[in-house]
């Protein structure tokens, strides 16, 4: 059995639209919409997609705060919303902006008051605390409080809370937002050896595509309450006729080059940008032009993830 | 056995340890506790001065001296002095559920309404409670104690501080409905503070009925205090409505309960 | 003109709260019951206690709760936002405005009384009205009297309250001197119970303080209490606390500007 599994997953709200000056008129809009998907353990899949298009939905449902409309989800074999504080023992959860924390206390009390609510055992407490101080460098902030830490070392407090009681699942909600490149860097590499060594499973909703690329082998891309892509990053570039570019240093500037299977987008000097099909192989175009062109110094662009998931959303924006 | 010590040591354990938390953190802003414990103090002592100063105009307010009100004024000022250290954040509700607070707790494995009482604990009502125990001391004088006395005001104080919790937890649940409807709990709470510093025969018998059946706030200290002061029911009503706090506070607690489960159902199935 | 738009900003700002406007009104209703039948009881023993009549005595209880939002007797208002803003530290924004920053937080204060007036004033009101039939205004000029006394009311108040945020430039943290100061403003405004009832100096005192302005005052206007030209005597009274307390406003503000200035916001 999978550790997640979440089937033909509905969730409807009921709206209340201004129609008139003062009449207002109900309607249902559903925030998710005949969703499936597994995840098996150990699994790092980052859950992506625009701003309300159904992901803190998703996570409310598989944590147990929010009741489906219909369809069937299963967490480590349990019914989040019937089995809510069950399942509580078995997640972690992080959200991104909101630290759980006691602000005027110094780290060590906030985790010693989990200990109590999860009920760690002692030495168990004990060497998970050692090992998340250790790898997450908050050893020396251990009795300060949480107030005068910085974003990034709370944010790395807030992880190591939610972690105390080795759960099977984390949740993370944004996770690096507002961290600078360091603390980004080192949060990601903590992330990566938790699931290496403990088999943690991680599904992470972000704005940041590093993330996910640093993180993730699988992404879902979710938009309008619906998947439209289930699978690996790589393959995520082959989708929504998205482009790899060829930028070509000419020893002399020149007019746009002209060959067979891909088009100029711009030059600039004797530096010329063409773009092709991002599942074509560049092989043929580059000794096209190679052969026509007095050619100083070639490379190629991946597409950046970002341009990929826009062409994504554009393409399935119909519905 | 072991059914009750997972349903009912272990939240209350879990409350002890984060309201204790809490003090601490409190404890953060010494100058700001304190100020704050001797505002709570103030504002009742004052109410109480309010009440001292009318009879300078009156010698009996229907038909209770100021001794006896003294002893209706502690009773209820302690009681929901309590409560309300009891209840911890649960008047904040709608702002739990605007920031996303509220979510935070529902991922944790704590019943949600011991994490709900135990946040943001604070001792500063103990200037509210020391101040109408006060009172309540000084008009305890006035009683001609018996045993049977001794009992009733204990169980008094004791109902009194469930029917109070009962009344801040209950009606602060519109806010998983409206969440800025804060105030309207403030009408049986506070309000029932106010209105159990007098005398209830000031009030016509429709209004006693409805505080006797419908919102039990008469069982705050009324009742209990005609039997404390000997006193005939001016209404008429029998006497053995005198021993029934235990009764109303359980009755109410069990409706706050109810009101609770409803207004976590509703959040859970509707997200706002 | 720039006042003007800061106080319908606030208005604005406040007319959004709907659900709380209609909970607090149900409060204040209730509330007002509970006095009428205490201050009833009382004039029941006593029919003229204080001077008045257990008529006036309702009325009292009723402008009282018309009020309690709208001169803001608890705390609350822009002060709120001022205590906030200088605990975070962008009272420096609002120091280097070239508006006054007091003129400022004033008209929008104003702009939230009139809000307040309108729902949490109005509707206790004509509560009052149906179920105690509580006196109207004590003829023309007492009305006129009244609607003058309001902003001057406000105005007292606001300048307590402002007085009572600016204590977080020094301690960082109001909610200790706010808590202790609405304790205060409820207690002498005559908000618990009417000054006239406080027995010998106590009154004398009571009646002597800017709280009195808040309550007391524009009752007495309302109730006819002030004849002939001794409406002025009583409107001259809240204005006098008024500038009084608003030159204390500038002359704290100054103290602060200053210290705020030196550590560098």
């Amino acid at each position: 059995m999978s550790l997640i599994e979440v089937r033909d997953l509905t969730r409807t709200f009921a709206v209340r639209r201004r129609s008139g000056r003062l009449r207002r008129s109900p309607s249902v809009v559903s925030a998710v919409h005949d969703l499936s998907f597994t995840i098996e353990s150990g699994e790092m899949v980052g859950y992506i997609g625009p701003n309300g298009a159904g992901k803190s939905t998703t996570i409310k449902m598989l944590t147990g705060i929010l009741v489906p409309t219909s369809g069937e989800i299963r967490v480590a074999g349990l019914a989040p919303s019937a089995r809510r504080t069950d399942l509580a023992r078995r997640i972690g959860v992080v959200f991104g902006q909101r630290t759980t924390l006691w602000w005027d206390l110094p780290l060590r009390d906030s985790f010693e008051l989990l200990q109590k609510i999860y009920r760690v055992p002692h030495d168990r407490f004990r060497r998970n605390l050692d090992e998340f101080l250790e790898l997450l460098d908050l050893g020396r902030l251990l009795d300060t409080p949480v107030r005068q830490l910085s974003l990034g070392q709370r944010m790395r407090g807030d992880i190591a809370a939610a972690l105390l009681h080795d759960p099977d699942i984390l949740y993370l909600d944004e996770p690096t937002i507002g961290l600078d490149v360091i603390s980004k860097g080192r949060l990601r590499e903590f992330l990566r050896r938790l699931n290496a060594e403990r088999g943690t499973t991680l599904l992470l909703t972000t704005h940041d595509l590093q993330d996910i690329e640093a993180l993730c082998h699988r992404v879902i891309v979710i938009d309008h309450g619906t998947a439209i892509f289930d699978g690996a990053l790589g393959d995520l570039h082959g989708q929504g006729g998205s482009t790899r570019t060829l930028v070509v240093d000419l020893v002399d500037t020149a007019p746009a080059i002209e060959v067979p299977g891909a088009v100029v987008r711009k030059v600039e000097g004797p530096r010329q940008w063409l773009s092709f099909p991002a599942g074509a192989s560049a092989a043929p175009i580059v000794a096209a032009v190679a052969a026509s062109y007095d050619v100083a110094d070639l490379s190629i662009q991946e597409p950046a993830i970002e341009d990929v998931i826009r062409d994504l959303y554009s393409a399935t924006g119909s519905f | 056995m072991a059914e009750v010590s997972t349903s009912i040591v272990a939240p209350a354990r879990n409350y002890v340890d984060i309201a204790t938390l809490w003090v601490r953190a409190a404890w953060a802003y010494p100058g700001s506790f304190l100020m704050m414990a001797f505002g709570s103090l103030l504002i009742t002592a004052l109410d109480f001065v309010g009440i001292w100063a009318m009879f300078a105009s009156i010698d009996s307010l229907g038909g209770f001296g100021l001794r006896e009100i003294a002893l209706l004024y502690g009773a209820t000022g302690v009681g929901i002095g309590l409560a309300d250290t009891m209840i911890g954040s649960v008047e904040r509700i709608g702002v739990y559920v605007r920031t996303g607070r509220l979510d935070q707790m529902l991922t944790r494995p704590v019943p949600l309404m011991v994490q709900v009482c135990a946040d943001q604990f604070t001792l500063r009502r103990l200037g509210r409670i020391t101040q109408a125990g006060i009172v309540f001391g000084w008009a305890a004088t006035y009683v001609d104690w018996t045993p049977s006395r001794i009992v009733v005001a204990v169980v008094m104080v004791a109902s009194s501080t469930v029917i109070f919790f009962a009344m801040f937890t209950g009606f602060s649940c519109i806010q998983f409905w409206t969440t800025d409807a804060s105030e309207f709990a403030n009408a049986f709470t506070y309000g029932g503070n106010t209105l159990t510093q007098y005398p209830l025969s000031i009030f016509p018998r429709e209004i006693m009925v409805g505080l006797t059946f419908v919102v039990p706030i008469a069982f705050v200290n009324w009742y209990p205090c005609l039997y404390l002061l000997g006193r005939e029911d001016p209404f008429g009503l029998p006497q053995w409505l005198q021993f029934c706090s235990p009764v109303a506070a359980v009755a109410s607690l069990a409706g706050a309960l109810l009101i609770w489960r409803t207004g976590v159902r509703h959040y859970t199935s509707t997200g706002s | 003109m720039l006042h003007v738009a800061v106080a319908t900003r606030a208005f604005r700002r406040y007319s959004t709260y709907t659900a709380a406007t209609l909970a607090g009104i149900f409060t204040n209703s209730v509330f007002g019951i509970i006095y009428s039948y205490a201050y009833l009881a009382l004039w029941a023993e006593n029919p003229t206690a204080g001077g008045y009549d257990a008529s006036d005595a309702v009325t009292y209880v009723w402008l009282g709760q018309a009020l309690l939002m709208t001169v803001a007797l608890w705390g609350g208002g822009t002060t709120d936002d001022l205590a906030e803003r200088i605990r975070t530290g962008d009272v420096a924004i609002d120091l280097y405005r070239p508006v006054g920053l007091l003129g400022w937080y004033l008209a929008g204060d104003l702009g939230r009384a009139t809000y307040h007036l309108l729902t949490r004033g109005l509707a206790p009101t004509l509560i009052g009205v149906l179920l105690f039939h509580i006196q109207l205004p004590d003829g023309p000029v007492a009305a006129c009297a009244f609607l003058v006394s309001l902003p001057l009311a406000v105005t007292v108040s606001f300048a307590l309250r402002f007085l009572v945020a600016s204590t977080a430039f020094w301690l960082l943290d109001a909610s200790g001197p706010r808590v202790l100061s609405g304790a205060l403003a409820m207690f002498f405004s005559g908000m618990v119970l009417p000054l006239v009832l406080f027995p010998g100096w106590l009154g004398t005192l009571a009646q002597a303080l800017p709280w009195s302005a808040m309550v007391q005052v524009p009752n007495d206007i309302w109730l006819g209490k002030y004849p002939g030209t001794e409406v002025l005597q009583a409107l001259g009274f809240q204005l006098a606390w008024a500038l009084a307390l608003l030159g204390c406003c500038a002359l704290t503000l100054r103290t602060a500007t200053r210290k705020v200035v030196l550590q560098g916001g």
